[in-house]
């Protein structure tokens, strides 16, 4: 009960912050007013500027809670606990198959970028981990975050060969792959959704599962989990999340990797509380990092994608500063 | 079976030295080869009596301006650059004893390369105090590293991981200043972030060239102590090498190298990391690696501007060209040092 009400308020306040402050300062009385006949056809400035806001925040929650949740998925399947779509350079594959789309297929819009981002993730993410699995020990955290960070560095210098020698008609995608939510409408938003649904029903339906999976591969199948079948159907379903999310906004890292840590360091380990509060997380860090990118660099705006990158990226330093090196 | 003899031991000895000798001449002389063959082909080809006469001071119509303004600072920048990237590169490799800890893996080359980004794209300036910024950025993120990395016990691991983790806020930071940029600047900084032998002149390249006077005699020297340490902390101790001293002056000697090598033809992609673990393969463990490192280093990005100025039909910089070479063997090593059980 607590933990919903905290949640709410959580989430309601991030709302808040997102639609009433951004690169243009509105007053209190007008964004009210414009609250009130928040159509896209009201001709005032304002209003058209709180309607922005507001599909951009919805699109932050949805894609914030689909990245939390893809974190906290791929943590649980790896046992590993830096597992994030941007380490395991999954969100370079979607660039790769992107740029890939883009180039050779003529994709033009955000929209179209769907499929291939999503095959791009998927991929990337089966290779990464299964060049990390090679040898004793299995995919520890050093030989997974090499194996991704060197994946990563491969897919990177495809993607300028494909770039490079296109110049400036690549805008397009030099925007798409720093990561931001200011270019969602309730189109992508629509096009994304039911694949965001799917992938949390997932979640939430595996954790149980993922519990007795963090026992141990032995305990699970004791258990009477099919360890085999819950790894594919939890990964793919964290693939799918992020790679839906990334299609739309392009890569966003660290989200993942963040959300699920601090729900864990606060509630403990139990996955099905950590799930939808990965998900609840993600979305207040990812409508928070929007917001704040707005308001540093008025009249700009930093995307979201770097912002979170900076917040991060300490985590994952954290991280490794705490772990017990003979299991790295 | 015989016992092994103090002879057989020296006759060993000498069959490697005899093998690394013959190693380094060969690399050098490859390198020598591509050197002259980036002055002779091109849009128009010269002859190499063409190319000595304008080298000692001969105007010829056309050939002075092409030799001189265009190909020499490429070649120089080439062959300077590279050595410095494979040299620095195989220096933390075998430091951290991972090939996989190469300083483009581990955030020095991101360090470095983002206050150059930020000198070129935000102050638009290059030159002493790009180099000198870049210098210090590469310092700054190696300790940092460096001493994130002490907590809890010391580990190659663990420094690896961190410097992953740097390396991540450090791209932010750049792709951040590339967006900011004026759209016509972006393509130029980003193939300046590939490297590219493009833009370079000689007055770029006259820093570099100081700086690997000192640094390189600095390297060659430490590299027996630093082979030595190879065995282990207490090994190296034991055979009386000083392991801090040795480390600090090293590192600070790559990280020079390292730092003006990217404000000059921008981080090319891979050499660093792919120079160490050929030489390796091809002088054999025992002897130091940093020379014939140095060497492939200077080799792959001649090489690879060839390629990319005269293979394809559009021209492409050399970062991409060793970028596409680089990254399958980057896996395949992986998957390799996985396998040994390395890592």
């Amino acid at each position: 009960m607590l933990l919903g009400a905290a949640s709410i308020v959580a989430l309601a306040a991030a709302a808040v912050l997102s639609i009433a402050f951004g690169s243009r300062q509105i007053s209190v009385d007008l964004l009210l007013e414009a609250l009130g006949s928040s159509r896209s056809t009201d001709s005032s400035l304002e209003a058209r500027i709180v309607y922005e806001r507001i599909i951009r925040t919805v699109f932050s929650m949805v894609s914030g809670s689909a990245l939390g949740v893809s974190g906290a998925l791929m943590q649980a399947v790896t046992r590993n606990p830096i597992a994030d779509p941007s380490i395991l350079g999954v969100n370079t594959g979607a660039s790769l198959f992107v740029v890939i789309g883009i180039t050779f297929f003529g994709l033009g819009s955000a929209n179209q970028y769907i499929v291939f981002a999503m095959l791009g993730a998927g991929l990337t993410a089966v290779l990464v981990y299964s060049i990390s699995s090679i040898g004793s020990g299995g995919a520890t955290p050093i030989k997974l975050a090499l194996a991704g960070t060197a994946v990563s560095a491969a897919l990177t210098s495809l993607v300028t060969a494909v770039i490079l020698p296109r110049g400036q008609g690549m805008d397009a995608f030099r925007f798409w792959q720093i990561g931001s939510v200011g270019a969602a409408s309730w189109d992508s938003i629509l096009l994304a959704a039911p694949l965001i649904i799917i992938g949390l029903i997932i979640s939430i339906a595996t954790a149980p599962s993922l519990n007795a999976l963090a026992l141990g591969d032995d305990v699970a199948t004791g258990l009477g989990v099919k360890t085999g079948l819950l790894r594919v159907v939890s990964a793919f379903a964290g693939v799918v999340l992020c790679g839906a999310v990334t299609a739309i906004a392009g890569p966003i890292g660290f989200i993942g990797l963040m959300a699920p840590h601090i729900m864990r360091l606060l509630l403990g380990p139990d996955q099905r509380i950590l799930m939808p509060m990965s998900a609840v997380a993600g979305a207040v860090i990812l409508t928070l990092a929007d917001v704040a990118g707005r308001m540093i660099a008025r009249p700009g705006e930093i995307e979201v994608g770097i912002l979170t990158a900076f917040v991060g990226a300490p985590i994952l330093v954290i991280v490794a500063m705490k772990s017990k090196m003979k299991v790295i | 079976m015989a016992s092994i003899t103090a002879q057989e031991i020296e006759l060993g000895r000498r069959d490697r030295a005899a093998r690394w000798m013959l190693v380094v001449s060969i690399l050098a002389l490859l390198a020598i080869v591509l050197a002259i063959l980036i002055l002779v082909i091109g849009n128009n080809s010269y002859s190499l009596a063409t190319i000595f006469r304008v080298l000692v001071g001969e105007e010829i119509a056309g050939a002075s301006f092409a030799i001189r303004t265009l190909r020499l600072p490429r070649m120089l920048a080439a062959v300077l650059a590279g050595f410095a990237f494979g040299m620095s590169g195989s220096v933390f490799q075998t430091l951290l004893r991972n090939p996989l800890a190469s300083p483009n893996i581990i955030g020095i080359t991101s360090g470095s390369s983002a206050a150059a980004v930020f000198f070129i794209l935000v102050l638009r300036t290059s030159g002493t105090a790009a180099s000198a910024a870049s210098v210090a950025a590469g310092l700054i993120v190696t300790a940092l590293i460096y001493i994130l990395s002490q907590g809890g016990g010391f580990s190659g691991g663990k420094l690896i991981l961190i410097g992953i983790g740097i390396q991540a806020m450090l791209n932010a930071l750049i792709s951040y200043m590339l967006q900011q940029a004026a759209s016509n600047d972006a393509p130029s900084a980003m193939r300046w972030l590939s490297g590219s032998l493009n833009a370079v002149k000689l007055t770029d390249i006259v820093p570099l060239g100081l700086t690997m006077i000192l640094a390189v005699p600095l390297i060659l020297l430490l590299s027996r102590s630093l082979s030595i340490m190879e065995l282990g902390e207490q090994s190296a101790l034991t055979l009386g090498v000083r392991t801090n001293l040795t480390r600090i002056l090293i590192v600070i000697a790559a990280v020079c190298l390292l730092a003006f090598a990217t404000v000059a033809t921008g981080p090319i992609a891979f050499v660093s990391f792919l120079a160490g673990p050929i030489a390796k393969r091809l002088s054999g463990s025992s002897l130091p690696h940093t020379l014939p490192a140095g060497f492939i280093g200077a080799i792959l990005v001649l090489a690879g501007d060839l390629i990319g100025q005269n293979a394809f039909a559009i021209r492409l910089p050399v970062g991409v060209i060793t970028g596409i070479i680089g990254a399958p063997y980057l896996i395949y090593l992986l998957i390799r040092t996985y396998k040994i059980g390395e890592a």
